[in-house]
């Protein structure tokens, strides 16, 4: 299959911003899929709300646009009532970890066979570049015009602290990277989390003078680094990308199905 | 088997936003953005066929034909 029967065409062109990053993650996302050779009718994408969400309408999978934060609650409830479907659940930074926040841990806690993917570009795009959990200490927002003083979760470790099974990180730039590791996430049984650092020019970057989409992709090219690279270790305040954990863990529905099968060895 | 051989540079140009990443990041300087701000093969020759153009593109704006090349 072409990536190009993966979309619904009759959306295009879509409604993200030249040079958002979100286009490029579901670019490499769709050649994950196609590489494994997937068929439309065994996926499943559910998404919250924020610009991130709007990757669902564009894809031609089976698909539900949910409520603000709630994609992953809305995910296991169809992931447990049809385990054989692959579920993927595409977030932003805002949707996945303020809003969602307590959803998020939660699912990695129990560690349900889906495929989180936070997209995070740092701010709440839609509605007009507030600051998100994720901005950072001394970001500007137009809710921060003095500079942000909250400071920012690191995804990678939250995910990690709260049980993810698969936890990872690439950039837009990095495309090849991403694309093998939403495979590998997709592939996982168990929780897996992939944190994409994705651009917004149209706010983040404005307001943080980061220049244009380009710009913004050099900056993670030059600011980023393989896990345990020898450049980490003389440049501490580069960021890691690559695969953090992947581990065998009993999985939700499994485990949901031997309870159910106990309780009726009971009657 | 020949090595592969570029046969056309596809481009949606109705989808292209003119963002100019694969402009930016072509690593043989083939694309340019026109008049409209629309992506077009300046230097077709020249392209080696990466396809970090397609991949990269957040639009699916272009796309790299091949073919197998003769020899």
């Amino acid at each position: 299959m072409a990536i190009k029967d993966y979309i619904r065409e009759r959306f295009f062109p879509h409604i993200w911003c030249p040079g958002c990053g979100h286009g490029t993650v579901m670019n490499s996302l769709l050649r994950a899929l196609e590489s494994l050779g997937m068929s439309r009718n065994e996926i499943v994408m559910v998404s919250g709300i924020g610009c991130s969400s709007r990757i669902s309408g564009y894809v031609d999978f089976h698909t539900l646009h949910t409520i603000h934060g709630r994609a992953l609650a809305f995910a296991t409830g169809v992931k447990l009532s049809r385990p054989e479907l692959n579920l993927i659940v595409p977030m932003g930074d805002g949707d996945a970890l303020a809003i969602g926040g307590n959803h998020f841990i939660h699912a990695a806690r129990r560690n349900i066979d889906i495929t989180a993917i936070v997209m995070n570009n740092r701010i709440y795009g839609m509605t007009g570049g507030q600051f998100s959990p994720l901005s950072g200490y001394g970001t500007m927002a137009t809710t921060a015009p003095y500079s942000n003083i909250d400071h920012a979760f690191d995804t990678v470790e939250l995910a990690i602290a709260a049980g993810a099974t698969f936890v990872a990180r690439s950039t837009s730039y990095h495309v090849k990277q991403l694309s093998k590791i939403l495979r590998d996430a997709i592939l996982h049984e168990g929780f897996s989390v992939v944190e994409v650092l994705s651009q917004c020019p149209t706010y983040f970057g404005r307001k943080n003078r980061a220049g244009s989409a380009v710009d913004m992709m050099e900056q993670y090219k030059n600011d980023t680094t393989p896990i345990g690279s020898k450049a980490k270790k003389e440049n501490p305040d580069l960021i890691e990308r690559g695969i953090f954990v992947q581990k065998e863990m009993p999985e939700y529905c499994r485990e949901y199905d031997k309870i159910i099968e106990k309780a009726m060895k009971g009657n | 088997m020949g090595k592969l051989k570029l046969k056309e540079h596809v481009i949606t140009r109705e989808w292209c936003k003119g963002c100019g990443i694969c402009v930016h990041f072509c690593p043989k300087q083939v694309l340019e953005l026109d008049d409209q701000d629309k992506v077009f093969a300046a230097r077709r020759e020249d392209c080696i066929c990466c396809e970090l153009c397609e991949l990269r593109c957040p639009d699916l704006a272009i796309e790299i034909e091949t073919e197998q090349g003769s020899e």
